[in-house]
């Protein structure tokens, strides 16, 4: 595959809003759902317990399936490290996420899985909240290059720092071939630390 | 300039900067248990690509084990079969596993120490967020995911960028009946659950310098509960007592020099930070959570708060929080029912908490209807617990006396809530559906008040039964 396919300049697509604040990664899957050796169930169980609790909640309406593009709160992703929830939310169909803020292992794990995360302020994503509700059908841009989301003709700032913002627009962000690069600087930075020379 | 311990261990683990801007960070020891492993093994044998440097990864069982009969094949097969990975994935790529068999098993964050693995001046990184806990070491310690895992593995090194850094600094003396858990719970009260994001925590100040090692892991523990991804104590006298004699430490000579440089690590007088805040330890009384995450926090005395006194933006999640816990604003935390108490986890499941647990358990019995587990962190500190005699304390008093493991901090095993049960938990996390059950609830606290409301059947305030 070339770093063409891995760039991810803009993402666009339906939209699905997510209301609330602090949605952890156990409510974006439990753990009980973490007993596979492969994450490909995961897509399933996306807010397995959320859904089956409140028949009105986004992921459930029929309306919602096929978005790629997730509206959130403030605190998205936090607690738990496991790369399940990313992995569910993607395979749900996700491709980018916009909100107040990120767990920043959650924000992270999304960078690792070339699926830009992007902060937007409360006022609007309060209105992107709503248009995305009276408007479900209509295309959502996230441009990550550009650091801005498009619905309609109305364009919000949203940002994401340099580093993953670089490694999504230029393609590293799956980032195994870029750390080896490194070659023998690697061994050379570990010699030099005086646990690993043994004292 | 006056460094920080942050500036130091990343300028010494700094291989270069990436074109992103980003550090290559080497990491110094990589631990790993069965649940967010086996997929990075794969990935790196889809990629034919070797473990860089095997000697710096040790692996464990605790996520999924049971905590009562451990004889294999386990009764679940979905645990027998990511045991059964873990296993065949340490011996193909050459990897220390610490089994049942080898005395040495437990929660990661728990053995990491007690072996004298996670020392001052590293990079830690594990597959799990409490691996925060470590910093508590002088370390900077962190948890990352699979494909991050994987990165480990296959480099060494992960791609970072340097967090800003905020001194927690908790001032005065602690109260009797105030625990390591208390105080960091207050701390995310104070500075709450999205308080920590973009930062690293130095918590610093006299009642964290007379910490123990052990309430120092407690209270780096929950640096994610916080949202700061790592927070450290500064290695001391303590930290180098600690370390002394323990497996994979270093010995004789060695030792010494070790020492000595691992204070060379802790932060100088006088260095900056990009933030300062202040608590009074003094004024910390033993704390429970009442909602759905951990800074949604009391003390025992108090009552709970109405949403009305959250900014607006709050307001939804704290009345979700009210409605998924049966609880109503302004009504006392004192006094609330529970059906399951818990002492265990890589928060409160290491020896001093048991002992914490065993004293109030020795002024009562197991409240009637209530199911109490007691479940030690590791196979060591099963070991030295029942060498002084706490499992018979525990299970003279009704507690169940477990086997290590994760258990019922996340209820991946048996060991769950059913259906709505409310739990007094001495773990990290009282997240919709943490414990196993999707409409359980759970009251964080200390280990003792733990005890407290195990033998009372509801929240109590263990400075009374301790009098």
């Amino acid at each position: 595959m070339s770093t063409t396919d891995f760039k991810r300049r803009q993402v666009s697509g339906r939209g699905i809003s997510l209301p609330g604040n602090d949605i952890d990664t156990d409510r974006i899957i439990p753990a009980r759902f973490l007993k596979e050796v492969t994450f490909e169930s995961m897509g399933e169980h996306v807010f397995e317990d959320a859904k089956t609790q409140n028949p009105e909640h986004p992921f459930n309406q029929s309306v919602s399936q096929g978005a790629s593009v997730l509206v959130v709160g403030q605190n998205f992703g936090c607690g738990s490290s496991r790369e399940h929830a990313p992995q569910a939310l993607m395979r749900w169909g996700i491709r980018a996420i916009v909100g107040g803020s990120f767990g920043e292992i959650f924000f992270g794990n999304c960078v690792m899985l070339g699926m830009p995360c992007l902060v937007a302020t409360q006022a609007d994503l309060e209105w992107l909240q709503k248009a995305i509700g009276r408007e479900p059908q209509t295309s959502v841009t996230v441009d990550v290059e550009q650091q801005e989301v498009r619905f309609g003709d109305r364009i919000i700032k949203a940002t994401m720092p340099d580093g993953p913002r670089h490694q999504l627009v230029g393609g590293t962000w799956d980032s195994t071939a870029v750390l080896l690069e490194a070659g023998a600087a690697i061994e050379t930075t570990a010699r030099k630390l005086p646990y690993v020379a043994g004292f | 300039m006056a460094r920080t311990l942050l500036d130091k261990v990343w300028e010494a683990h700094t291989v270069r900067t990436l074109p992103s801007g980003q550090t290559q960070l080497l990491i110094g020891l990589h631990l790993i248990h069965e649940v967010t492993t086996p997929q990075a093994f794969q990935m790196l044998k889809d990629s034919k690509l070797k473990v860089r440097m095997p000697e710096r990864t040790f692996g464990t069982l605790d996520h999924i084990i049971p905590t009562t009969d451990q004889t294999r094949p386990y009764a679940d097969p979905l645990a027998e079969d990511m045991a059964e990975h873990m296993i065949r994935n340490m011996k193909e790529f050459g990897l220390p596993l610490f089994d049942m068999a080898s005395g040495r098993q437990g929660i990661v964050h728990v053995i990491g120490p007690e072996l004298g693995l996670s020392q001052p001046g590293m990079t830690i990184a594990c597959g799990d967020s409490h691996t925060s806990t470590h910093g508590a070491v002088g370390a900077i310690a962190f948890g990352i995911g699979t494909t991050q895992v994987r990165d480990v593995l296959a480099t060494q090194c992960l791609a970072m960028a340097k967090p800003k850094l905020r001194q927690v600094r908790v001032d005065g003396a602690l109260a009797k009946g105030v625990y390591a858990k208390d105080v960091i719970l207050a701390i995310i009260g104070v500075l709450g659950v999205k308080g920590g994001v973009g930062y690293a925590y130095e918590y610093a100040g006299p009642v964290i310098e007379r910490m123990t090692m052990e309430e120092r892991l407690t209270v780096c523990n929950m640096s994610i509960e916080g949202g700061a991804r790592f927070g450290y104590v500064n290695p001391d006298a303590t930290t180098i007592e600690y370390l002394r004699g323990r497996p994979y430490a270093p010995a004789g000579a060695a030792f010494d020099r070790a020492a000595a440089w691992w204070k060379t690590m802790a932060t100088e007088p006088g260095a900056a930070f990009d933030d300062v805040r202040h608590l009074d330890g003094a004024a910390i009384e033993p704390v429970v959570t009442w909602g759905i995450n951990p800074g949604m926090s009391v003390g025992v005395s108090q009552s709970l708060p109405t949403p009305e006194s959250a900014p607006e933006p709050e307001r939804p999640t704290f009345r979700e929080a009210l409605a998924h816990m049966g609880f109503a604003a302004g009504q006392p935390i004192k006094g609330a029912k529970i059906d399951v108490a818990f002492v265990g986890s890589c928060t409160n499941g290491r020896l001093s908490d048991l002992r914490a647990a065993a004293e109030v358990a020795k002024k009562g019995k197991v409240a009637k209807g209530v199911r109490a587990l007691i479940v030690p962190g590791s196979q060591q500190v099963a070991q030295d617990a029942e060498a002084e005699g706490l499992h018979e304390i525990f299970q003279a008093a009704g507690f169940q006396w477990r086997k290590a493991g994760c258990s019922m901090c996340l209820g991946m095993n048996d060991d769950k809530l059913q259906g709505r049960e409310m739990s007094a938990s001495s773990s990290n996390r009282n997240f919709i559906g943490r414990q196993g059950s999707p409409t359980g609830r759970t009251l964080l606290m200390s280990p003792a008040m733990v005890a407290a409301a195990a033998i009372t059947g509801a929240v109590a305030d263990v400075r009374e039964i301790l009098k």
